[in-house]
């Protein structure tokens, strides 16, 4: 019987999620043409094309491609906030993963999908207002930020992030984890090309590489 | 209308549209909420999750604050807060803006004047990192549907299948903190600074988890990620001093 009301919940994310998300998007392409029309002008087309095309077949693919991978992981309420928040790997799915964890729900369970949407949200709405504080505060808070002292903490952030969530996901993982751990390293060790521009790309390849393992050691027994 | 980086009609509408950004948190939020009270979940669970989330997101916000920072230099203060805020990463949007100013023969270093230039840029940021932000809300649904489809079939299955996907994100990022470590071969350490980080973010992680247990405080380990996240970032400030 709970199926149902199941269903009738997340029918009304996904409704809601694309109502919102094409709205926001809207806005988002109304601004330069509203730009436009304050300020009189009209964008250099060439340049437009040009800049558009250095860009844009890399990352529509890349856009494409978290979409797919990020999706199944952030529950449905989750993806259409954190796709238009963005930060999505360095942020908000940390934060959806470890709140899942602490709370011990299951990702794909119904309180999974709530606890990510609620944790998510709860980034999403921090976040936007800490760069608002900032944007007010930038002049007093420009030379604390922009010091010197303090830029290798900001530069340092993600492998201090993925340390925590790593040794906890690892650990309890043990068995399956060792795969790609190993093709990951090797790959960033010994290819120069990745580093932390190419890092997300590599993301959607792991998630697929653990995926075929994982199905090979759940088919053998072995997880 | 005369053109400024800076021109309060830019700063109003990026604050229009974040705060309809907020508006749409807010009602997923609530709506969840409202969810988790009909299904009977606890609300103790409900409030740590938000207080934790909160705490953990203090850091990284800071640090696209810093971003903001960053780009203001040429791009003034509203279009990066609205870039940031709104699904770009510092690396992606700096990318973008970088590849539309060199298209007019500029680059970074000084305040765009030209609103021509202006209006191009904004172009090239919004057109060229809108592909999630279509794709999510047109394609959502049906993935959604296809994974509850490969799960339903097999409980064991599904618990196992979004381990994994966590993990493959994390050995990504894991090799990611190894990138540079062949370059100690080569007399350079830096590469090193990342892997050491990391490793003190784990031991604190653990300590953390192994404290909650055996001193039985359930706070170390609601809070363990932002606690080994900002002892990661402290102990990198030394850490670049010793092996930069």
């Amino acid at each position: 019987m709970d199926n149902k009301k199941e269903r009738s919940y997340l029918d009304t994310v996904h409704r809601d999620g694309r109502i919102w998300g094409f709205s926001l998007l809207a806005a988002l392409f109304l601004f330069p043409v509203v730009l436009s029309l304050v300020f009189s002008v009209v964008p250099d087309w060439g340049a437009l094309a040009k800049g558009a095309l250095a860009v844009a077949p890399m990352y529509w693919a890349v856009g494409i491609i978290e979409v797919i991978t990020y999706v199944p992981m952030l529950g449905a309420g989750g993806a259409y906030l954190s796709f238009v928040t963005g930060n999505i790997s360095n942020l908000k799915l940390p934060c959806a993963i470890d709140a899942m964890e602490t709370a011990g729900v299951k990702a794909n369970s119904e309180e999974g999908e709530i606890i990510s949407t609620v944790s998510i949200a709860v980034s999403s709405i921090v976040t936007t207002v800490i760069v608002i504080l900032g944007v007010i505060l930038i002049i007093p808070l420009s030379p604390v930020l922009e010091s010197p002292v303090l830029e290798p903490a900001f530069a340092q952030m993600l492998p201090a992030l993925f340390g925590g969530l790593g040794v906890v996901f690892i650990s309890k993982n043990v068995k399956l984890a060792i795969a790609p751990v190993i093709l990951m390293l090797a790959l960033f060790i010994s290819i120069p090309a990745l580093n932390s521009g190419t890092v997300g790309i590599m993301v959607p390849v792991g998630v697929v590489f653990t995926l075929i393992v994982a199905r090979i050691m759940y088919k053998k027994g072995i997880i | 209308m005369e053109f400024r980086v800076n021109h309060p009609i830019i700063f109003i509408m990026v604050g229009l549209i974040i705060a309809a950004v907020i508006a749409q948190s807010i009602f997923f939020l609530l709506r969840a909420l409202k969810r988790a009270k009909a299904i009977g979940m606890d609300k103790e669970v409900l409030k740590r999750t938000m207080i934790k989330s909160a705490i953990f997101t203090i850091a990284p916000a800071i640090s696209i604050v810093v971003g903001v920072i960053a780009l203001s230099h040429s791009l003034g203060i509203p279009l990066p807060w609205l870039r940031l805020s709104v699904i770009g990463s510092l690396s992606y949007e700096m990318i973008a803006a970088e590849r539309a100013l060199e298209a007019f023969g500029l680059n970074f270093t000084e305040a765009i004047t030209d609103p021509q230039v202006y209006v191009t840029v904004v172009w090239v940021m919004t057109f060229g990192i809108a592909a999630g932000l279509i794709f999510a809300p047109l394609f959502g649904k049906k993935i959604q549907n296809g994974m509850d489809k490969i799960e339903k079939s097999d409980k064991k299955w599904r618990e196992i299948f979004s381990n994994a996907m966590f993990l493959g994100m994390i050995s990504a990022f894991l090799g990611f903190v190894f990138c540079d470590v062949a370059n100690v071969f080569k007399g350079d350490t830096s590469g090193l600074i990342p892997v050491v980080v990391f490793a003190f973010s784990a031991v604190i992680m653990a300590l953390c988890g192994f404290c909650s247990i055996k001193l039985k405080q359930r706070w170390m380990n609601d809070y363990a990620l932002p606690i080994s996240l900002i002892c990661g970032m402290a102990i990198a400030i030394p850490v670049t001093a010793w092996l930069g």
